[in-house]
């Protein structure tokens, strides 16, 4: 905790020249027989006393508290450290000195570190402050907040925040003065840091009590039996934990009394065999009882007039109710505004994940706009780009400049593969969609063994640059990693490409064309067949790259393809083929709504997605065409 | 006029049925249990196995290739029967093996206590000991039977209805009956669904009640009902295909909006085969998951019922028996070059491994396949009976793309 501040104290003070301080040397001469025997309760003056005489009090508190400190046979203090040793006031070193180390307990430390901590908080340099602030921050006690009210102004505008926000979180733990308390939960109120919280919760922590009159307590409400949050069986529990009641007769507890008492095969003479009955068991229970065999269990009468005698509270463990009124206040606000945070996360988040679908979807929506078919290896090529981002990690070793070159190696790659499919597949099967859909299965199955055969099924790890790596976080809730920024700011400029090329490029204006009506496209001169074979490429060449993007942050495997072709297929359908708007709304919608299906629940994320593809069924019997369907006569062939 | 016999019209069921019995006949006679041995038991459970995904294609063949819907869905329904046969499986052997340990115990058990075992048993690895809901029926046989028809049943109704009255079709059903079966995958994942998650069902081999009869014995028996659930299968799809309602089915195939222009109820008839085959699938199931023993939620992943898909088209769609011969060819060779017995190619420089390669190969020839064969290994057998496509005079087969075309019928 507070060991690296002492050890950077040491190596501090270890340097400054040696000279005699004689305030230091009274203190000690008067108090000797202290410093050796300390006592929690008597030491604090004392070590108040050493700390203000200068950085020599300071360095030999911190070897005192450090058990570094000896005393010698002549009645000097020696700070002893690794072999050699130091007088304490002087500063000279004492060779061979015959010395006792002493010893002080956890109690002593405590109020030695307090004291060099508030020795801190006053130094006057501001990084020491600022750490000081922080050790006190991670693990404040009652003496911390005792020195910072103690402490002289902060100048430093943020250390002074800082230190006012310190002191209010231990006067809200320590503070014996009711009002001092709830003038500190309102200065903090708002706050939605995880310290907070958690300095309010202990204060709103309640118990469950039952008694015959209202007790003398912090009183949250008066519970009535029945209610949803109190059934009977819980106010039973509570009566029986009290020793108000007896505890009632279990299943167990009644078959093993019964057990005992077997007589000749019978259970005061019910024959065992009859036994599986449990009325048979419960009047074989009462005949034992009327002979005084087994104790008397608890009966429902009793329980009764146990529950009507008793009134149930429940009670907060803090005794003052102004301070608990104030912490609830503020903890309500503290909730609502964290509500407000988790939305923005929530939606930070949905973000990311939308536009993941959207790089991934986005070749698959330009070749089914284009040709009507669905590759079913377009999973594959997003796999083919991971593994060539691996494979161009693997030749050069820069991070950044391997991330560069990846990118469009993993079009060209892509690319490649989608024109080769199209010449020697698809174009044979022009026309006939399922049957499409089931080669390129085929090419899906094929390709994925062969990359299991070259590199292996072992995850491969493809590692964002470090300007990639971390997060950047706003406060406790709001936070969204580097990369997944990155993936977002790609699938923008993504869209921004593909709207340019669709808009203002020869190409696009002929995909447009051809995608409307192929037959007027081909009398007008376009050549049908090589705009497919250009869109097909198109489509699988953005797949690589999105592979490069999606490999950053998930393992590369040969079934990474297989983890988004189904998302990316409800993306398409979603969306509406043939418009890239479409496809942006489809990604957007899956994207959200996984993560708020997602948000219900956080530990399920299976259950989350079962309802994410029923919501696709359901979605689909309203709008069959999608988002944004295609209108007009290619919308019917 | 008088009209054939329906066999005679389908001389082909006569073959299949003979062809069946005698491979029935051959493999019992052969068996461990009632032969001499030659096969093993093992492999007579993956004979039978075998039997109930050919049961799964002739379903798959009604839906795909008659009814010109690619469902990416269809193990859906198998997996489905496997299940809800396994609850009972599990459950009755549970309960003979809780009720043997509760019956140590000095005073007998009640029947809650007796439950409440049985529940600790079979959900202790989810962490829960509460009988779910969906187990209600779990101790009765004749009610899971029942259910093993009506569930699947009952799901391909409802999704069938919902999918056929928005008018999905084509590639878009494809893509919704593959969600469907993910969905359904994804729920039966989690350890809360009631179904154990990703732990599935196990022990389904040992039937209940029947602990005397060993293994060998069983997987005999299980042969025998699979060869019959094909044959009766067989009958049912070659009858349903055959006459005036196999005629809408396959008009629907072709083009779905002229047959709707005259007046069929194109819905109706698409919900019937597709519930039906649902049917026929889950009771495949229910066959299948006893001889192979254990069952979990993997099997519903939507590349099961892609490759049913692929042995539909290897065999050849639009021909019961394309369907029967593309399964048993493909699951068998596939299990013999994935089990690493098939011998390995030596290439100067490299060893073709099977066990890496069959994959690659099955790819492969299911592309060329789809490219060249279209009517895949039974348009060996047209070839062979010299059956030629009809003479179109170049005219159009209609606008749909589903649609058989010209060039296709040529072939």
């Amino acid at each position: 905790m507070i060991r690296p501040l002492i050890v950077l104290l040491l190596t501090l003070l270890s340097a400054l020249p040696a000279s005699a301080n004689p305030a230091l040397e009274a203190v000690i001469a008067r108090n000797l027989d202290q410093i050796e025997k300390p006592s929690r309760r008597t030491v604090e003056p004392l070590v108040a006393e050493i700390a203000a005489t200068g950085p020599e009090g300071l360095a030999l508190l911190s070897a005192w508290a450090n058990r570094s400190l000896g005393v010698s046979d002549n009645g000097r203090l020696l700070i002893v450290e690794g072999d050699s040793a130091t007088d304490a006031v002087t500063g000279q070193p004492v060779p061979g000195a015959d010395l006792t180390m002493l010893r002080p307990n956890s109690g002593v430390r405590g109020v030695i570190d307090s004291a060099l901590v508030a020795g801190e908080i006053s130094s006057p340099d501001p990084a020491r402050r600022a750490s000081a602030l922080a050790s006190i921050a991670r693990d404040g006690t009652a003496a911390h907040l005792a020195a910072l009210r103690g402490a002289p102004p902060e100048a430093d505008p943020t250390l002074a925040q800082q230190r006012e926000r310190a002191t209010n979180l231990l006067a809200i733990r320590f503070d014996t003065d009711p009002a001092a308390r709830v003038a500190a939960i309102n200065g903090l109120a708002g706050d939605v840091g995880l310290d907070f919280r958690a300095a309010l919760n202990p204060l709103l922590a309640t118990t469950r009590i039952a008694a015959p009159a209202e007790p003398q307590a912090n009183i949250v409400r008066e519970l009535t039996v029945g209610d949803s949050d109190f059934p009977k069986e819980a106010a039973i529990a509570l009566l029986t934990t009290q020793g108000v009641l007896q505890p009632r007769l279990t299943p167990a507890d009644q078959r093993n009394a019964l057990a005992a008492n077997i007589v000749n095969g019978t259970v005061s003479g019910i024959p065992v065999a009859d036994l599986s009955d449990p009325a048979a068991r419960d009047r074989a229970y009462e005949a034992l009882e009327a002979a005084g065999t087994v104790p008397p269990a608890a009966t429902d009468a009793e329980a009764d007039a146990a529950l009507a005698a008793n009134r149930f509270f429940e009670t907060y463990a803090e005794p003052n109710p102004d301070v608990t009124d104030a912490a609830r206040a503020a903890q309500v606000r503290a909730q609502v505004r964290l509500a407000a945070m988790t939305g923005i996360d929530l939606g930070l988040d949905a973000l990311s994940l939308a536009s993941i679908y959207f790089l991934a979807a986005i070749g698959l929506a330009i070749t089914f706009g284009v040709m009507r078919v669905i590759n079913m290896a377009h999973g594959e090529f997003i796999m083919m780009g991971a593994y060539t981002g691996y494979v161009v990690q693997t030749l050069i070793p820069n991070r950044t400049l391997s991330l560069v070159a990846a990118l469009p190696l993993a079009f060209v790659v892509t690319f490649g593969a989608g024109v080769i499919l199209y010449r020697l597949v698809i174009r044979h099967l022009a026309r006939r969609p399922l049957e499409t859909l089931l080669a390129t299965f085929g090419v899906s199955i094929a390709l994925q063994q062969l990359a299991k055969n070259i590199f292996g099924t072992q995850a491969r790890p493809l590692t964002a640059p470090a300007w990639l790596e971390g997060a950047i976080t706003i406060n406790d809730v709001i936070s969204i990693s580097s990369i997944r920024v990155a993936i977002f700011v790609l699938a923008l400029l993504f869209l921004g490409l593909f709207l340019f090329i669709m808009k203002r490029t020869r190409l696009g204006l002929e995909v447009r064309a051809v995608t409307q009506n192929p037959g007027m496209a081909a009398s007008m001169g376009i050549n049908p067949d090589r705009i497919a074979m250009m869109t097909f490429g198109l489509g699988s060449g953005i797949a690589g790259i999105a592979g490069v993007a999606i490999g950053l942050f998930a393992q590369v495997t040969s079934e990474l393809g297989q983890q988004y072709i189904v998302q990316s297929f409800m993306t398409v359908v979603v969306g509406g083929v043939g418009n890239i708007w479409g496809t942006l709304a489809g990604a957007g919608l899956i994207g959200i709504l996984s993560k708020v299906i997602e948000s219900f629940n956080p530990s399920n994320t299976l259950a989350a997605q079962t309802f994410m593809i029923l919501f696709i069924i359901i979605f689909i019997q309203f709008r069959p065409r999608g988002i944004i369907p295609q209108r007009g006569r290619a919308a019917e062939a | 006029m008088t009209r054939k016999p329906f066999i005679l019209r389908n001389p082909s069921i006569l073959v299949v049925l003979a062809v069946l019995a005698a491979f029935t006949l051959v493999v019992t006679a052969l068996s461990a249990a009632y032969g001499n041995g030659v096969i093993p038991t093992s492999t007579v459970k993956v004979l039978g196995k075998t039997l109930c995904l050919a049961l799964a294609a002739v379903a798959m063949d009604l839906v795909w290739g008659y009814l010109g819907i690619l469902s990416l869905g269809q193990m859906a329904f198998f997996a489905l029967g496997g299940y809800l046969i396994g609850q009972w499986l599990m459950y009755a052997r549970t309960e003979g093996i809780v009720a043997a340990s509760l019956a140590q115990n000095p005073i007998p058990p009640t029947a809650q206590e007796l439950q409440e075992g049985v529940a600790n048993q079979i959900f202790g690895v989810v962490g829960s000991a509460d009988l779910p809901l969906v187990w209600s029926f779990a101790h009765s046989l004749p009610l899971q039977l029942l259910l093993v028809v009506a569930v699947p049943g009952l799901l391909a109704l409802v999704f069938g209805w919902l999918a056929f009255r928005s008018r999905v079709n084509g590639v878009y059903l494809s893509i919704l009956t593959q969600a469907m079966t993910l969905a359904l995958a994804l729920w039966l994942f989690q350890n809360d669904s009631g179904f154990r998650g990703n732990n599935g069902l196990s022990g389904l081999q040992n039937i209940p009640g029947l602990d005397a009869v060993d293994q060998a014995t069983l997987s005999v028996w299980f042969l025998w009902a699979s060869a019959l659930a094909l044959a009766l299968a067989y009958v049912l799809a070659a009858w349903v295909v055959s006459g005036k309602f196999g005629s809408v089915v396959r008009a629907i195939r072709d083009d779905e909006t002229r047959v709707r222009f005259l007046g069929y109820p194109v819905e109706g008839f698409k919900l019937a085969v597709f519930t039906l085959a649902a049917m026929i699938t889950a009771i495949a199931g229910a066959l299948y998951y006893p001889q192979a023993g254990i069952i979990n939620p993997a099997e519903l992943m939507p590349i099961a019922s892609i490759y049913l898909a692929v042995w539909v088209a290897i065999g050849g769609r639009g021909r019961l028996y394309g369907a029967i011969i593309g399964a048993v060819v493909v699951s068998l060779l596939s299990s013999w070059f994935t089990g690493g017995r098939a011998p390995a190619i030596r290439l100067p420089g490299y060893t073709v491994n099977w066990v890496d390669w069959w994959q690659v190969a099955l790819g492969i020839s299911f592309v060329l396949v789809t490219l060249f064969a279209p009517k895949g290994i039974a348009g060996l057998f047209d070839w062979l009976a010299g059956a030629l496509p009809p003479q179109r005079h170049g005219r159009d087969l209609g606008p749909d793309q589903g649609a058989l075309q010209e060039g296709e019928a040529k072939a």
